[in-house]
């Protein structure tokens, strides 16, 4: 289900690291050797074989991370951004997987799409890729695509994401068909009459700016309904960028009573509230909006517990002059893949609202669980998905600093602390500061 | 004496500098308000002379872009400019290269390239101000920009009560109407509240935005509601702003029913303001609207010399010149 060039494996020893796998259970200062790839050796005073040498000291080793949604642009907004570009930026953020969204031009509906996407995944991807593809041809809402020819060729998933699926019996279908198929559904959670024209959270800064609201409710009814189907058919689900406190409770409730739903939430959404939007930059301006103070309060709880097991960024670029307009004309959605650990650790971990290793978790083991995939461990005889971090680095994010071909970070100019240093993805150096 | 009083403060130079920009109310601190009214004030009576232009801002370029209609605010800014003798220049929407699909920020780009001092504009989408403010060296004013906010007519609003009532602070004002979709009620919410007037909005529930009462205003479902206050603001039902279907109110017929502002539903006394254009018949009764209590007139009069003096103050930072006003009349 992931897709990547076929780089040389390599031999790699990171020494005095402070090795940190929270599923494994492992916390402890040692040194790691890579032997062609997979890893050899986790120990104290490990010899190394003539491998180049890391020093860990001071830096926190862990398993790489897995971003579960990620907007790659390709085919069709090869301008914002290519899998070249889009896997570089995801081994610069520590990234050894991405999963990349189907909303392109075209779709990614049929084999013949996916299978063009796998090609150049093979041929330029710096990380693995696993693509998603559509629930609905064309993302229309009204016709499910060939699932099972999609999984046979390599989709990853399914999902309309951009888009809600409006219809309760096309969604109860598509839980029906899809499970033939073994792969994840994942679901944008929107009610599109209870949205319609909205610009930001529906709340006191939209009422006081002005904007047409986008309420909160017009998330949690679709989370819920869908909720309510999965529990039916008793099928498996994935609900995407969960931004507010009843999808959150409703999640948990549904968990609780057996349902097997796993859940996502975005860096943005996790430090960011509608407070922001005050400055009517437009890199604030996303799909689901940022919400209010408690719905912020709530995700973080919901990420701590559990009842949310992933961190996605929804990196979703855009070109420059697209959102060099008034905050109402701009496009939704912003970058994440390069600032997702330092914002994450500087907002949420430095302030003790959420344990380092929960992060960690959250960032790599239960993204991987959420689509089936391999989680990245620490562990010998397991494929070398690694990233050292340097929790004490502080860091200016600039335009100039992205290896994404777009810059709409909504942290242009912030200082972060905590950096990637080096990211070892299937058995490889694909990237060092 | 309390007029000379007045007249002096427009001869004070101002405590801060002038804000650089005037894109919402809330960029402005009360002692901005109170230095604006009382600068207007001083125009008002240079407005009384028999020749009206001013030639304070001479050799100043101000420019007027409207992206949406205007008949008030366009030429109201445009005559407040000349009147202080700068250069205008007056770009709509329609005919200018945003019809050859322009992007905002090229057309500051080009704007700017004049090197103007002032650019005026009103734009259908909130955060336009912003953006030419950005791309440009100009002194921006917002002429009102989507729903967001449309501060000189705040402005002048408060010109006029406080020319009507003597005050501002203490005074109750009812807005009336459709708030969801009203710049000019979100500016003058927050203009009122800041000077220390009370606010009441008054509406069908589906056009008070939820969560409006944190800007320190009450909200009342109810049109009783206006019987306490001293003025009565009355806001137009936006037709064109409403989507399709969206049913904010069953039909225009239930809401003049409901909320329309008519005789019967007033006090003898009680001032009844609109920002225009009016729609007759739906959301003001004509009896109304033509009533002696009624201040249309008098808040068109008001927005020259609150534009003139909110040009003034965004160009000068000394008193207004000697020349400019009236000479001094001891009562």
């Amino acid at each position: 289900m992931l897709f990547g060039k076929a780089w040389r494996k390599e031999d790699l020893v990171v020494r005095g690291a402070r090795v940190l796998d929270p599923a494994e259970g492992l916390d402890s200062a040692c040194d790691v050797r890579i032997d062609r790839g997979v890893i050899a050796q986790v120990g104290t005073e490990v010899d190394s074989n003539g491998h180049r040498v890391v020093d860990g000291r001071g830096l926190v080793l862990a398993p790489a991370f897995v971003d579960p949604h990620v907007h790659l642009r390709v085919p069709g907004g090869e301008d914002e951004e290519t899998i070249a570009s889009g896997t570089a930026a995801a081994a610069a953020g520590g990234y050894c997987a991405i999963l990349a969204m189907p909303n392109t031009d075209p779709v990614v509906d049929s084999a013949a799409v996916l299978g063009s996407l796998i090609e150049d995944a093979k041929a330029e991807a710096q990380v693995p890729v696993g693509f998603l593809a559509a629930i609905t041809r064309g993302q229309d809402g009204a016709e499910l695509t060939e699932m099972a020819e999609l999984a046979d060729q390599g989709a990853a998933g399914f999902t309309d994401d951009g888009r809600p699926l409006v219809a309760p019996s096309l969604m109860r279908r598509a839980l029906q068909y899809h499970a033939i198929t073994g792969r994840r559904l994942a679901l944008h959670c929107e009610e599109p009459t209870l949205s319609r024209g909205g610009q930001m959270h529906e709340g006191a800064v939209s009422a006081e700016l002005g904007f047409t609201g986008y309420p909160s409710v017009a998330e949690s009814v679709m989370v819920e309904r869908d909720l309510s189907l999965a529990a039916y058919e008793d099928a498996p689900l994935h609900l995407l960028h969960l931004s507010a406190r009843e999808s959150v409770e409703a999640l948990r409730a549904a968990q609780a009573k057996g349902v097997r739903a796993t859940g996502e939430v975005t860096p943005h959404h996790l430090c960011l509230t509608d407070e922001a939007v005050r400055s009517l930059d437009s890199n604030l301006k996303m799909n689901p909006p940022l919400r209010s103070a408690d719905d912020r309060t709530a995700l973080i709880e919901g990420l701590r517990d559990g009842t949310i097991g992933s961190i996605a960024t929804d990196h979703a670029p855009h070109a420059r002059h697209e959102k060099e307009v008034p905050f109402e004309a701009a496009p939704f959605g912003v970058t994440g893949l390069e600032t997702a650990f330092a914002a994450l650790y500087t907002s949420l971990v430095e302030p003790g609202l959420l344990p380092l290793e929960t992060l960690l978790e959250r960032m790599s083991t239960g993204p991987a669980k959420a689509y089936g995939l391999e989680p990245p461990r620490i562990a010998v005889g397991a494929l070398a998905n690694l990233v050292l971090l340097d929790t004490r680095e502080t860091w200016r994010v600039e335009e100039d600093s992205f290896r994404s071909r777009s810059a709409n970070s909504w942290l242009l100019g912030q200082t972060l602390n905590g950096r990637v240093k080096l990211t070892v993805a299937a058995g490889r150096v694909a990237y060092a500061a | 004496m309390g007029e000379i009083h007045v007249m002096r403060e427009g001869f004070l130079p101002p405590r801060q500098p002038p804000r650089r920009h005037l894109i919402s109310i809330g960029d402005l601190e009360r002692e901005d308000v109170d230095r604006l009214l009382a600068t207007a004030q001083t125009f008002s009576r240079s407005l009384e002379r028999e020749v009206k232009k001013l030639p304070t801002l001479r050799g100043r370029t101000v420019v007027n872009v409207f992206y949406e209609s205007s008949t008030r605010t366009s030429s109201s800014f445009e005559l407040a400019a000349k009147r202080l003798s700068a250069d205008t220049m007056s770009i709509k929407a329609a005919g200018s290269s945003v019809d050859k699909g322009e992007s905002l920020k090229d057309t500051a780009l080009t704007l700017g390239a004049y090197d103007p001092d002032v650019i005026v504009i009103r734009h259908p989408q909130i955060g336009a101000p912003q953006l030419v403010a950005r791309y440009t060296d100009a002194h921006v004013v917002n002429a009102g920009d989507g729903k967001h906010q449309h501060p000189t007519q705040a402005l002048l609003d408060l010109y006029t009560i406080q020319s009507e009532l003597g005050r501002i602070e203490g005074v109750h004002v009812a807005i009336v109407g459709d708030v969801l979709h009203s710049r000019v009620a979100r500016s003058n919410v927050q203009a009122l509240t800041l000077m220390g007037a009370q606010v009441t909005l008054v509406g069908p529930p589906p056009l008070i935005p939820r969560g409006i009462e944190v800007l320190g205003c009450e909200v009342s479902h109810e049109i009783g509601a206006i019987a306490d206050a001293d003025v009565v603001y009355v806001l137009r039902m936006q037709q064109e702003r409403m989507a399709e279907g969206a049913n904010y109110v069953p039909s225009l017929r239930e809401y003049t029913e409901r909320w329309g502002v008519t005789p019967e539903r007033l006090r003898p006394g009680q001032k009844v303001m609109h920002p225009g254009p009016m729609n007759r018949g739906v959301e003001i009764d004509p009896r109304v609207a033509d009533a002696p209590d009624a201040l249309i007139e008098a808040q068109v009069r008001a927005g020259l010399v609150v534009r003139m003096a909110v040009l003034y103050d965004l160009l000068t930072t000394g008193p207004v010149p000697v020349e400019a006003v009236e000479p001094l009349e001891v009562a």
